[in-house]
């Protein structure tokens, strides 16, 4: 039976993990090379880089960490940050990515979806969309959820799968630093709505918040990241919780 | 011991470079004749589609030189896909190492079934040297919108709705459709196992 996958997120800065991180079994907790390798051998079940580099020479030195990552990883990993162009695209999938997530650049120009799934096949394209709850629904914000679109994210999510996006990363910030649980309602409605997997980003504090998630959203995956960073939640204590409840999950 | 892997428009080959480096063999990339048929261990790897797969091994006569391979070859994902009969992907006709077709997922109802399937599920029913240590049940990474049938050379069954055969073997040939290269530790003993064959 398919498994609910745990994912971390690692936010990275010119080749940095960003978030300041306390691990005493590795040396370099900067390191997103080490600190993957980490959370592969503890039982998570895909990772997510995202990064947040703004320079110019950001894609060479991402290449170049990809090529380190999937060398010392042996799990699935998704690149995300900055990804525009099927140029882009192939770099990393040719660097040992599995698959790419594109956020910003997807919205302003969807038939990019259209591309990217023609040329390397949907299971490779993960559409990342942040939405807020206002107004009585939840809406696409862009640019790290600095810019706000009058489009439903629902609205956007079938469109993107529509065009062979393979999977949906929603980041709900209204839950998003919370720590209060993933915003159920959004999740639930694109996991059984769409016929692509669902990962559901934004708001984990406690393991009961992941039970609630797979259980009550039906997502396919969830993804955190201060609550793996800083060691509030330890995936192999995550991974035992969920069995017990019940929750499908890979040991 | 010299190990190939098969270069055609596959995506996943970096990957299965670095598996092997992870256990400390070097894996040479090449679409050379001589260079595969004089392997001691051949990967045919895979991410793609199966027709645009097929006619680039065609237009490079590599169609014959894999299927006519004596040494162990191991198929992965779409590898093993193409080294079934036929694959309904495309209509598209494969190379008959293995007499299983390859067929598309169904969703008994609508949007039951997420296809590609994408993501870890378990293998039972092993029963080849290359699961040896890999116990029953273990977890494998997945990401695929067709499946083999089960047929005669099913080694390995998983359960997708319906069940399929998750490895297939005969003779020198072994194939899985799950990612043994990116499958944790689990996977690894799979790989290695088929190097020391």
């Amino acid at each position: 039976m398919l498994t609910k996958r745990i994912i971390p997120c690692l936010d990275i800065k010119d080749g940095r993990t960003v978030k300041g991180i306390n691990f005493e079994n590795i040396r370099d907790a900067g390191d997103p090379v080490e600190l993957g390798a980490l959370y592969a051998s503890q039982g998570a079940d895909e990772l997510v880089f995202l990064d947040i580099t703004a320079t110019n020479e950001r894609r060479k030195t991402l290449a170049e960490l990809v090529t380190n990552i999937a060398r010392h990883v042996n799990i699935p990993f998704t690149v995300g940050g900055g990804i525009s162009s099927v140029e882009d695209v192939y770099v990393l999938l040719q660097s040992g990515a599995d698959k790419i997530s594109v956020n910003t650049s997807a919205f302003k120009d969807p038939a990019l979806v259209d591309r990217l799934a023609r040329e390397f096949g949907s299971q490779c394209i993960v559409l990342a969309i942040d939405t807020r709850f206002e107004d009585g629904d939840w809406y696409v914000y862009l640019n790290g959820g600095r810019v706000k679109t009058d489009v439903k994210a629902f609205d956007w999510a079938k469109e993107a799968v529509g065009r062979g996006a393979g999977e949906i990363l929603l980041t709900s910030m209204n839950n998003d630093g919370t720590k209060k649980g993933f915003a159920l309602d959004i999740t639930g409605q694109l996991a059984q709505h769409l016929n692509v997997p669902v990962i559901a980003s934004g708001g984990a504090g406690t393991m009961e918040h992941f039970t609630d998630v797979f259980e009550n959203a039906q997502a396919d995956a969830a993804l955190a990241a201060s609550i793996f960073h800083y060691k509030e939640i330890e995936i192999p204590a995550l991974k035992t919780f969920l069995y017990n409840k019940g929750v499908n999950v890979r040991f | 011991m010299k190990t190939v892997i098969i270069k055609y428009n596959a995506g996943n080959i970096r990957s299965v470079q670095f598996a092997l480096e992870r256990l400390g063999v070097n894996g040479t990339v090449t679409d050379d004749h001589e260079e595969i048929m004089s392997a001691d261990k051949v990967i045919f790897p895979g991410v793609g589609e199966a027709s645009t797969a097929m006619q680039y091994l065609k237009e490079r006569k590599l169609d014959a030189v894999i299927a006519g391979l004596k040494q162990p070859v191991l198929g992965i994902c779409l590898g093993m896909q193409l080294l079934c009969k036929y694959s309904e992907e495309n209509d598209t006709k494969c190379l008959g190492v293995f007499d299983v077709d390859v067929k598309r997922f169904q969703s008994p109802v609508e949007n039951l079934l997420k296809i590609p399937q994408i993501g870890w599920n378990n293998i039972t029913g092993l029963h080849s040297v290359v699961f040896e240590h890999v116990p029953e049940n273990s977890y494998m990474y997945f990401v695929h919108s067709y499946y083999a049938a089960l047929g005669a050379d099913t080694v390995a069954i998983t359960n997708y709705v319906i069940n399929y055969s998750a490895a297939l073997q005969k003779d020198n040939f072994y194939a899985v459709q799950f990612h043994p290269e990116k499958s944790a530790v689990a996977g690894a003993r799979i790989i290695e196992n088929f190097l020391n064959l």
